[in-house]
């Protein structure tokens, strides 16, 4: 049930977002979703694509550091209050959530949140024993 | 005004004759109390008593600083430390400093030529000093502390630090000298300024600035800013500290270096050869009154030429010029000396952290800064930003720790610091010093 994201260090400094979409976008790589995390000095790029394998091996080619994280995709009630429930279901088993960013979902009903969080099986097992639908990583790469 | 007008304008014979005796003796000391001369000695094939005359000294071995950390702490020390009154010690490799012990004899004469050197500076007693150099292992504070005393004139010990109050015990007090390193009193300026003090209003006359390089065109800046005659000092904790050297006020024409106590040579860096007055090169220094630890032939690595010519102030010590750079890749930072090889070494016990790094010296708002730039890679990588913030904060706690000087630790993707062919270019220098 989880999900394998890549994460990219990239100094802040002009054009180095744009030649990372330009080297994915050249290998055919297609972004799902992605966060970016930024200091003054540097930020990290955060991304859900289709062929994780290759995003990684291209972009360690042209030199940028990337690592693979496990993360948990939810799909969370659209409606009011939908993200507090799930949050107050981890917060009673004193999970934290690291960071977390929305997925939207081409045609879907519900949006999809993805949570990084700091015990990843216990949040899943939680999620899962409170009735949440944790979402498969193969379902968002093929998405 | 001299201070010791005797020995300050001692003729040139005299002065000479005094050195011989006293190098002489120096010589006979340390090959009777320190192993490490008496291999020194033995390797260079030359005994104490084949000191014939000045001359000689150029047969004498070099003293490295290299030398003094594998002698760390006290192997160097030539008198029991039963007889040693103060330890000072500037920063050294991986953390290890280059100790120093001083006698009450050498601490006495240090109070002396520091007391001389003020004296040369203009300042007397009457006279308000507002010490802003650090007080503690560093030098600086307590030497300027003991000469400012030994003049007689008022001290305000300060030490660095907590500029706000400096500015007003500066104004309240009256201080007419100020002492602190020249990119400080520049700083000062400018805080001061911000709370609305004018340092023209100030009854500052003279700045005694030192233990870091500055230019002609900053010295002018500062006298401009700070209203005041801004005068080069020099020393460095191996050989005694502040007051080795030191401009006169009358000529502010080269650093008298006092040569009763110091016999300076200045040799090509490279071959080792001692080169004529004039010519430009490392700086060597032997210490011919000193106890604790007598030096034979310490090489600065300071680079600068030396005069013999008389001065417009009567002083017949030889003259050094301003500094102009190292013969070694040390860097002086805020006062501070920073090797790229300590940082390297300390870069190198953070875990994953790869040799990959470059220092960056800029000297912003007049204070020197120093970024250290390391390479991210796999090992040091992480998703989150708080656990690369924490290491750019361990890198940049461990050189405060080790170092003593604040630097920003930058993270920077990889391949970004220039590989050049041989060696490594680890620092670059913005600041323009001339």
């Amino acid at each position: 049930m989880k999900v394998e994201q890549i994460s990219i260090f990239i100094e802040n400094k002009s054009g180095r977002l744009a030649e990372i979409t330009r080297i994915l976008g050249e290998s055919g790589v297609n972004i799902r979703a992605l966060s970016l995390a930024d200091t003054s000095d540097f930020g990290i790029l955060r991304l859900i694509v289709n062929d994780r394998e290759t995003a990684k091996r291209v972009l360690k080619e042209k030199g940028f550091t990337v690592s693979k994280t496990e993360v948990v995709a939810v799909e969370v009630p659209d409606c009011p209050g939908g993200l507090a429930q799930i949050l107050q279901t981890l917060d009673k088993q004193a999970i934290n959530v690291e960071y977390m960013y929305a997925f939207v979902e081409r045609c879907g009903e519900n949006a999809v949140i993805i949570f990084r969080f700091d015990e990843t099986d216990k949040a899943i097992q939680t999620l899962l024993d409170n009735g949440f639908n944790v979402l498969a990583g193969e379902r968002l790469y093929a998405m | 005004m001299m201070f010791n007008e005797e020995f300050e304008s001692l003729p040139r014979p005299a002065l000479e004759a005094l050195q011989l005796k006293r190098l002489q003796a120096t010589v006979a000391r340390v090959h009777a109390s320190v192993p490490f001369y008496r291999q020194a000695l033995a390797k260079a094939g030359i005994g104490p008593t084949d000191i014939k005359s000045l001359a000689d000294l150029a047969r004498l071995p070099f003293t490295l600083k290299q030398d003094m950390r594998d002698s760390y702490p006290y192997g160097l020390f030539a008198t029991p430390l039963d007889d040693i009154v103060r330890i000072h010690a500037s920063s050294g490799t991986t953390g290890k400093p280059t100790v120093v012990g001083y006698t009450r004899k050498d601490i006495d004469t240090w109070s002396e030529l520091m007391a001389r050197s003020f004296a040369a500076a203009g300042v007397h007693r009457g006279d308000i000093i507002h010490n802003a150099y650090g007080y503690g292992l560093f030098t600086g504070g307590l030497g300027a502390h003991y000469g400012a005393e030994r003049l007689g004139a008022s001290v305000i010990p300060m030490s660095g630090g907590n500029t706000k109050k400096q500015i007003m015990i500066m104004k309240d007090f009256g201080s007419t000298v100020l002492t602190c390193t020249p990119s400080y009193s520049l700083f000062m300026a400018e805080a001061a300024r911000e709370e609305g003090i004018d340092f023209r209003g100030l009854k500052l006359q003279v700045g005694i600035f030192g233990a870091e390089p500055w230019s002609e065109a900053m010295r002018g800046e500062i006298e401009e800013k700070l209203n005041l005659c801004a005068i080069d000092i020099y020393g460095l904790s191996e050989i005694m500290g502040p007051g080795v050297a030191i401009e006169c006020r009358e000529a502010k024409k080269g650093l008298h270096i006092w040569e009763d106590h110091f016999i300076p040579e200045i040799i090509d860096p490279e071959s080792g050869e001692v080169l004529p007055e004039g010519e430009k090169g490392e700086l060597v220094i032997t210490t011919i009154t000193k106890e604790g630890i007598p030096l034979i032939r310490y090489r600065t690595r300071d680079i600068t030429s030396i005069t013999y010519e008389p001065c417009a102030c009567g002083r017949t010590h030889a003259r050094i010029a301003r500094m102009t750079g190292r013969s070694d890749d040390m860097l002086i930072v805020r006062g501070v000396n920073v090797f790229p090889s300590q940082i390297e070494s300390i870069l190198m016990g953070i875990e994953g952290v790869e040799p990959h790094y470059q220092l960056i010296v800029e000297r912003k708002e007049n204070l020197d800064t120093l970024e250290v730039q390391v390479e991210v890679n796999e090992g040091l990588f992480s998703d989150e930003i708080k656990h690369l913030q924490a290491l750019a904060h361990h890198i940049e706690k461990e050189i405060k720790d080790l170092l003593g000087v604040t630097c920003k630790a930058r993270l920077v993707e990889p391949q970004t610091i220039a590989r050049s062919e041989g060696k490594a270019k680890r620092v670059i220098d913005n600041r323009q010093l001339g």
